[in-house]
């Protein structure tokens, strides 16, 4: 397969899936913004959206300030915005449209549908109403092309890469919540309790969509450290971190076997999977919570070199 | 006013054997039935539209070129007479590119004048002495022909260097096959859905000698802003070989590979898609980011083949067209079996003088022109732009050839008022491989939609019909 077609396969996942992960970080910002002050405290939600969006520094040089219109121009519809949920979708398509003959025309006609359909939307939504609708079309959208891909590709290296993007963007989501909310989530905090942390945990729960999956692992009400334990080690959880190096060090064992060849990718992989594998939540906690993340997300840039260097160039 | 000679009726209203099935198939069907299929056609197009057509990245523009239900039928008799023609023109284009890049013979012999060789931008230095593998040159020719009777095809244009369209013959017959099974029923159709087969087998068939047992064959895009991008991924999905840009290849040790996830791969078979210009930044255009540094000494060097060869322009313009029934016999020793429409070529004083008296009758073109751009079509052009053209020609006259204007057949098409006759060209795919040459039974026929309208270009309303070749 040509490096140019698993370049692209991979990034037209990643980026579906990261227009999927916008559009869940807006809806649960929207949701905290309306609840009174005396629920989730005087944080400004909008700041940290832009945050867990990963584009804090591109966003300050284009608003001063941010607040809700500011927000979700910038993550929904900006051009100025290399990462809006409108550039996710120009450019999934852009990369689905140079390597169509690797696709399916299910997925095509998913990615191909959304593109045009981004369209009626316009330079934003006129009502909060309409923007509701607008992220729960994202969602779907995602929702159908990575069905469309689960359903219709070829078990192939083709498939693969396109899973490796998938894998990579979540783990990427997932650990750039964590490091925006790790606070929230430190066992010092558990004695402040209150109604003011509920809607703070739920909301990042909601954010990775494991709220009802929290309820049905732990059968227990919402508890910082398990949240953390959910996000990070529980493999069961499909947008845990745990449960993303699984899949990644399986499809990139497809690749090795196909290919008759190990190499970085793989290595750097399994290493960081046995460190989930061998961690336990007490440890991560002893250690720092916020420096385990931080080494998890450098760990994942590394992979996603690795697989670049290996394979896509 | 020329009356046209009609496809289905003839020239005196007779209905001809070919479409005896087809008429009586109309007679019958209710209209709102046509009508029925034509939406359905249009819905399937646009699906595939959807799906490959969607142009642009700043607007979501649908460019799709209107398809027309009913179908341009030729029988055995008639598609026999342009087989052997199409092959004796294509071996001839060959031979004469061959002559031109090595031994000169029809330069020699006064047949071709010199400068029209040598002058011609087309022409590539490049490809002096240079050997192709087994000797040919244009492996994919699209040759464009009318007719005006029942018996005279013309050629209308030799396309000698990257011919684009297949993918719409092939594209249309499946459309109809979905949307007219009763109809296929009642004929004898010759399939062209071999024709991606026919075009790898022979694409192998011209590897350099250097290659594996079997060779590694690819196609050569500009890229998704290319106007044909759809043909080319359509066509490299079909073929089951890479669809390749040039970032994609590069040249090591006299030999062009590709990037591929399990590194480095050798390629043997470059079907392009690309210009000559635009091949190889190093050989011709300094600028083109399109192309693959270091491609051409490769070729030089015999180890890939490029499919049509480098320079075969020499062979398609439109002042060489004037001299290819000559071309046939100097080869050949025959007579050319399609006749080429006549052709004033105004670099000469006579032939100069007789096209500045009758402007009004002729259509003028430049030589190098395509498109239907930059020409004068006399019989509808007013006396300013006549006269605004004369000064044009008189400047510079080696710059235009002058034909008359032709009475093209017409075919029955679905309008707005019901079947009524449209003028109708045809261009089927030619090609060449080193064992043989293969023709699949038709080719794309296009349509002038509008009423009278002899311009067929799609950029100008032109559509396209589904080309039947009825089996014996």
């Amino acid at each position: 397969m040509l490096s140019r077609t698993a370049d692209n396969l991979y990034w037209l996942a990643r980026y579906v899936e990261r227009a999927e992960y916008l559009a869940r970080i807006l809806e649960v910002t929207q949701r905290l913004t309306t609840l009174p002050l005396a629920y989730v405290g005087a944080s400004n939600e909008w700041e940290s959206a832009v945050a867990t969006a990963g584009c804090a520094h591109a966003f300050a040089a284009v608003y001063p300030e941010a607040n809700e219109e500011a927000v979700t121009d910038f993550l929904c519809f900006s051009s100025a915005n290399p990462s809006s949920i409108r550039n996710c979708f120009e450019i999934a398509r852009t990369n689905a449209r140079a390597v169509r003959t690797a696709l399916t025309v299910e997925m095509w006609d998913a990615i191909n549908g959304t593109w045009l359909e981004l369209r009626r939307f316009g330079n934003g939504a006129t009502s909060r109403e309409e923007f509701m609708r607008f992220l729960r079309w994202v969602q779907e959208s995602s929702l159908r092309f990575d069905g469309s891909a689960y359903r219709t590709m070829l078990r192939n290296d083709a498939y693969w890469f396109s899973r490796l993007g998938v894998f990579m963007e979540r783990a990427d989501n997932t650990a750039r919540i964590l490091d925006v909310k790790y606070h929230m989530l430190l066992p010092a905090h558990e004695r402040v309790g209150g109604p003011l942390d509920y809607f703070q945990w739920s909301a990042i729960l909601r954010s990775v969509s494991a709220l009802t999956a929290y309820h049905w692992v732990y059968r227990e009400s919402v508890k910082p450290w398990l949240i953390a334990d959910l996000l990070i080690l529980r493999d069961e959880m499909p947008r845990s971190l745990a449960s993303c190096y699984e899949n990644l060090v399986v499809y990139l064992d497809h690749l090795a076997r196909a290919y008759g060849r190990q190499g970085p990718a793989q290595r750097q992989a399994r290493a960081v999977r046995a460190r989930l594998e061998n961690s336990r939540m007490e440890e991560i906690f002893q250690q720092g919570l916020h420096e385990f993340i931080s080494r998890f997300i450098d760990d994942n840039n590394r992979l996603g070199v690795a697989i670049s260097e290996q394979y896509l160039m | 006013m020329v009356i046209s000679f009609d496809e289905m009726k003839g020239n005196d209203g007779s209905l001809r054997p070919a479409y005896g099935e087809l008429f009586r198939w109309l007679s019958d069907v209710r209209p709102d039935v046509l009508d029925y299929r034509r939406r359905e056609a249009e819905v399937l197009f646009r699906r595939i539209g959807i799906t490959f057509a969607v142009y642009g990245e700043a607007d979501a523009q649908e460019r799709l070129i209107p398809f027309d239900v009913l179908p341009r039928i030729l029988d055995t008799a008639e598609w026999d007479i342009l087989r052997a023609g199409l092959e004796q023109r294509v071996k001839t284009i060959n031979h004469y590119i061959r002559d031109i890049y090595t031994r000169r013979e029809i330069l020699k012999a006064g047949v071709v004048p010199e400068d029209l060789v040598f002058q011609n931008r087309v022409f590539r230095p490049e490809m002096n002495g240079q050997k192709v593998p087994h000797d040919v040159y244009v492996h994919i020719a699209g040759i464009d022909i009318v007719r005006v009777d029942a018996e005279s095809f013309y050629v209308l244009e030799d396309n000698a260097r990257t011919p684009s369209g297949v993918s719409y013959m092939l594209e249309n017959r499946e459309i109809m096959l979905r949307l007219f099974p009763e109809l296929f029923a009642r004929h004898r159709v010759a399939p062209v859905e071999n024709y991606p087969d026919e075009l790898l087998a022979t694409l192998k068939s011209v590897a350099p000698a250097t290659a594996s047992a079997d060779p590694t064959v690819v196609l050569l895009t500009p890229g998704v802003y290319n106007s044909a991008y759809y043909e080319h991924s359509f066509l490299a999905d079909k073929l089951g070989v890479e669809l390749v840009e040039g970032r994609d290849l590069f040249v090591k040790d006299d030999l062009v590979f590709m990037r591929t996830t399990q590194g480095p791969k050798r390629v043997d078979v470059i079907y392009r898609r690309i210009d000559d210009d635009f091949l190889d930044p190093l050989a011709f255009r300094p600028d083109s980011v399109l192309g693959v540094p270091g491609l051409m000494s490769v070729y030089q060097a015999g180890n890939v083949t490029l499919a049509n060869a480098v320079g075969t322009g020499v062979a398609d313009d439109k002042a060489v067209y004037s001299y290819m029934p000559a071309i046939v016999k100097f080869y050949l020793g025959e007579e050319p079996i399609l006749k080429n429409v006549p052709t004033w070529r105004c670099r000469e004083s006579e032939h100069l003088a007789y096209v500045l008296d009758h402007l009004a009758e002729l259509v003028v073109k430049e030589v190098h022109g395509s498109g239907g751009y930059g020409m004068l079509i006399g019989p509808a052009a007013d006396k300013a732009t006549i006269t605004a053209f004369r000064v044009k020609l008189k400047s510079n006259p080696k710059n235009f050839i002058a034909q008359p204007t032709l009475a093209l057949s017409t075919c029955p098409t679905c309008v707005e008022e019901g079947v009524a006759p449209r003028h109708v060209d045809l261009r089927p795919f030619v090609l060449t491989g080193r064992d043989r040459i293969r023709i699949v039974p038709g080719g794309l026929t296009r349509v002038a939609l509008k009423k009278g309208s002899l311009v067929v270009n799609s950029s100008q309303g032109g559509g396209t019909k589904d080309t039947w070749v009825l089996d014996r």
